[in-house]
């Protein structure tokens, strides 16, 4: 299948022997000009880099408390070494959390500590070389900004954030990653990550309401820029063609009807992926977001929903009302934003939804915990809400649910491997290995409770599973959105209209 | 008067002065550096009692580290409770007269020597003989080690096997701190103790042990969860300077303010 070794799937995951420089030859395609300009950086290295890279590092230092702690606070302690899921798959040292760290805190202990600049063997402070450069662009992409480190780092110390002030800088100099950067580029033009135009999306739509319709004999309508509508529903743009997320979304439509509520989609902010948050630059993400709150404003909505997107709902949840609020022109009795797991939730302890759990016998289903939706989100009012409730939607869906090992999912839970800008073909070794623990996780439940299924509720885990399942001897389609699940229990009343 | 007695009080003095003045500059620039976004790791508290509950946990039982590693915690927590113990019990050489619970913890003071010197030295065990922990070391990691290790053995050292003259080491840090000079037992252990005593505090605002204040100030664990009940509004000093372009719509705007994290 490719010119690089599947990992083995071992009975428990081992601790692997360190293997310097395994994934150094690992890098996605860097950026053009024509890509770095729309989003305000340089086409090509510029000439002095290394000044601008060490003004950069200044500025985010000086704006940034976060950085600036992790930068002076690691104690080398090693509690995070065996924590990333890139370091169990590919058994590189510089994949340990706290390595990747380095390679920037090196640099930052060179030129702003005494001691890195009077005594550079001693601490390990590095000169910001060619070569240090590389390794930057190499290993800053080897990281999906998944927080897991953090989790256990006696001091928090987020290596996400140190990727993406890394990225930042490199994007400053002009050494921007290719696969993000045309993406966001795209979401400024059209509107979308696919950059699909909206007479496009009306298509699509129509062909959804055509294909609900024959499925189930009812009107369940996918509206699109319908002013007046209660609720805008923002919602990765995955979710209008690719599978499995397309059932995703067909199962959102049909909890609306179900419920009632007349909803949009909108062709402006067809959207709810922000890749501003991957590659660190917060006006980028800003620009995006605000696309949101532009099309709320636009369309009269009373409510703003997100669909199934762990790092849109990270920006969403943590950010959207810091970067574009305050929303004090939506209904006050609603949180803004809120998931589409919490309407439905919310509808299922209501009794608003009939469900029909036989609907998904044929399936044994486990639930993929994203990472950012787990470590950087919430649902619901109280902490680990975000847990819970997908669970309690699934079971009241399914009648055969299981988790996996208790050390993989929840606060714990291992990352697609797929996240934070690297879902692209040229970084497909890297996907692939990263994916061994949570593989590994499933097997475990597929061997000992005959699980069938692992849903999950982001676009880039689905379209991530769906690439590397087969790799480990699994099938593609083994991969399902929650509101698939939905979707397929639901019991349609035609009589309810929802406009 | 000696000689000694004057190279000590002076560095002592200088050894003082970075200490407070390097430490309290990390903490200002700590404290004015803002906080961006909203990011602390999940599941968090949502109110601003329960974050002090998570710090508690954080600095008193090393929670996070327990959940990593639970070789690395017992040491890590048996030498930091032992060295808060030393230092307690070292309050006498300062306060006069010694506060009664000071007098109190004496005796456990003591066995804290003991504990102090097998966690660091287990901690090292690990650095050397894991290789995860081994790749990530610099030099300064080992030497740190190495200092702390050599200040409780020649504390020990004093204790139980060259004593000295405890009460003259008294009236000379008493001395010292009413900007008087009094003379210090020449021991060559006691001059040991102090000169990497001194070691210590000079390295402190410069280096690793800025986790000790870092830690709380750390955004992951020091925000509260509830970015959608209140706005978080330190960003605009985060793109003040960048120029980014005011909100592209009318209104939303972005107030001056730094919120409090
Ligand atoms: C608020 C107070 C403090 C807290 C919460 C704290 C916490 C921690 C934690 C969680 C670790 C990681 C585990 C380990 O490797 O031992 C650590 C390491 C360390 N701490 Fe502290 N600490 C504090 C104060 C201090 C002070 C005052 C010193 C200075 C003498 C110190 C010296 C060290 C050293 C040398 C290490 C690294 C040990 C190693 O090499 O493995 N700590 N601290
Ligand atoms: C200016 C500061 C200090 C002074 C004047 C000082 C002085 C002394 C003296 C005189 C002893 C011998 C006690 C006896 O014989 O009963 C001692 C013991 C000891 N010191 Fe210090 N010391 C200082 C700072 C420190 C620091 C910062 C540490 C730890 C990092 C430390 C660790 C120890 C230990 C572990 C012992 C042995 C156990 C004990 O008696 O508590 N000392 N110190
Ligand atoms: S954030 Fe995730 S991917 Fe990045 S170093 Fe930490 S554990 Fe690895
Ligand atoms: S757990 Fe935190 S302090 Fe320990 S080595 Fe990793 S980043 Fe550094």
């Amino acid at each position: 299948m490719a010119d690089f070794e599947t990992p083995e799937v071992k009975e428990y995951l081992d601790m692997p022997e360190l293997q310097p420089g395994a994934m150094s030859h690992s890098k996605p395609f860097v950026s053009r000009d024509e890509f770095q300009g729309p989003l305000g950086f340089p086409g090509e290295l510029v000439d002095d880099w290394q000044h601008v890279a060490l003004a950069k590092l200044a500025e985010l230092l000086n704006k940034n408390r976060g950085l600036q702690v992790f930068m002076d606070a690691c104690v080398k302690c090693g509690a995070c070494t065996d924590k990333c899921h890139y370091f169990l798959g590919t058994s590189d040292p510089r994949n340990m959390p706290v390595a990747r760290q380095d390679l920037l805190r090196n640099v930052y202990r060179r030129y702003f500590t005494w001691p890195g600049r009077l005594f550079p063997k001693l601490v390990g402070a590095q000169d910001l070389t060619e070569d240090v450069l590389d390794q930057w662009y190499s290993y800053f992409h080897q990281c999906s900004e998944c927080r897991r480190c953090s989790v256990y780092c006696p001091y928090g110390i987020d290596t996400a954030e140190i990727t993406m002030a890394t990225r930042e800088i490199m994007n400053a100099v002009g050494k921007g990653q290719k696969y993000s950067n045309e993406i966001i580029g795209k979401v400024f033009k059209i509107g979308n990550n696919l950059g699909l135009p909206q007479p496009a999306l009306k298509d699509t739509l129509e062909g959804l309401e055509e294909e609900v319709k024959e499925d189930t004999g009812v009107d369940v309508r996918y509206p699109l820029d319908e002013k007046g509508a209660d609720v805008l529903l923002v919602t990765p743009s995955a979710d209008f063609f690719a599978e499995p997320h397309v059932d995703g979304l067909i199962g959102y439509g049909k909890v609306f009807h179900q419920a009632g509520i007349s909803w949009t989609l909108s062709s402006h902010a067809s959207e709810a992926a922000n890749f501003g948050l991957f590659i660190g630059s917060p006006e980028n993400m800003r620009k995006i977001a605000l696309r949101v709150r532009e099309a709320a404003e636009e369309l009269g909505v009373k409510r703003i929903v997100f669909g199934e997107c762990g790092h849109a709902w990270r920006v969403a949840y943590s950010f959207l009302n810091t970067l574009a609020g305050p929303f004090d022109f939506l209904d006050p009795r609603y949180p803004v934003p809120q998931h589409i797991c919490e309407v439905t939730h919310e509808l299922i302890q209501r009794g608003a939804l009939t469900l029909d759990k036989s609907a998904n016998d044929h399936r044994r289903v486990t639930f993929h915990d994203s990472c950012n939706v787990a470590r950087a989100s919430r649902m619901g009012n109280t902490p680990g809400g975000q847990f819970t409730i997908p669970r309690e939607i699934i079971q009241a869906v399914c009648n055969h649910y299981y988790d996996m090992p208790a050390d993989t999912i929840g606060e714990a839970t291992f990352c697609c491997g797929g996240g934070g800008g690297l879902l692209t073909d040229d970084l497909m070794e890297l996907r692939v290995k990263g994916a061994l623990p949570r593989m590994q996780a499933l097997r475990q439940v597929v061997e000992e409770e005959g699980v069938t299924h692992l849903a999950a509720i982001c676009a880039i885990c689905k379209s991530q599973f769906a690439k590397v399942l087969p790799y480990y001897g699994f099938e593609m389609d083994q991969i399902v959105s929650v509101h698939q699940l939905v979707s397929d229990a639901i019991v349609l009343d035609p009589a309810k209209q929802t406009t | 008067m000696t000689f000694a007695s004057i190279v000590y009080a002076v560095l002592f003095y200088g050894a003082t002065a970075i200490l407070l003045i390097g430490v309290g500059l990390r903490i200002a620039r700590y404290a004015r550096t803002p906080a961006p976004l909203k990011i602390p790791t999940t599941p968090a508290p949502t109110s601003r009692g329960g974050v002090i509950g998570r710090m508690a946990s954080e600095v008193v039982f090393f929670y996070s580290l327990f959940k990593a590693n639970k070789w690395i915690w017992i040491l890590a927590w048996v030498f930091h409770l032992a060295l808060l113990l030393v230092l307690l019990r070292h309050l006498r050489y300062f306060i006069d007269p010694v506060w009664e619970w000071v007098v109190l913890i004496q005796p456990f003071g003591v066995y804290a020597g003991f504990a102090m010197l097998a966690g660091l030295i287990g901690l090292w065990i690990r650095r050397i003989f894991v290789e995860r922990i081994r790749y990530i070391s610099a030099p300064s990691d080992h030497l740190m080690l190495g200092l702390l290790i050599a200040i409780a053995a020649s504390g020990l050292a004093m204790k139980y096997l060259w004593h000295v003259d405890v009460t003259a080491v008294k009236v000379f840090f008493v001395g010292l701190m009413r900007f008087e000079i009094h003379s210090l037992p020449a021991e060559p252990l006691l001059l040991l103790h102090l000169a990497l005593v001194a070691a210590l505090m000079i390295v402190f605002p410069f280096s690793k042990l800025l986790h000790a204040p870092g830690v709380f100030f750390s955004p992951t664990r020091n925000q509260a969860d509830n970015p959608r009940e209140q706005r978080h509004t330190s960003w605009a000093a985060r793109v003040e300077h960048t120029g980014a372009a005011a909100p592209a719509n009318r209104g939303a705007p972005v107030p001056n303010a730094r919120s409090e994290d």
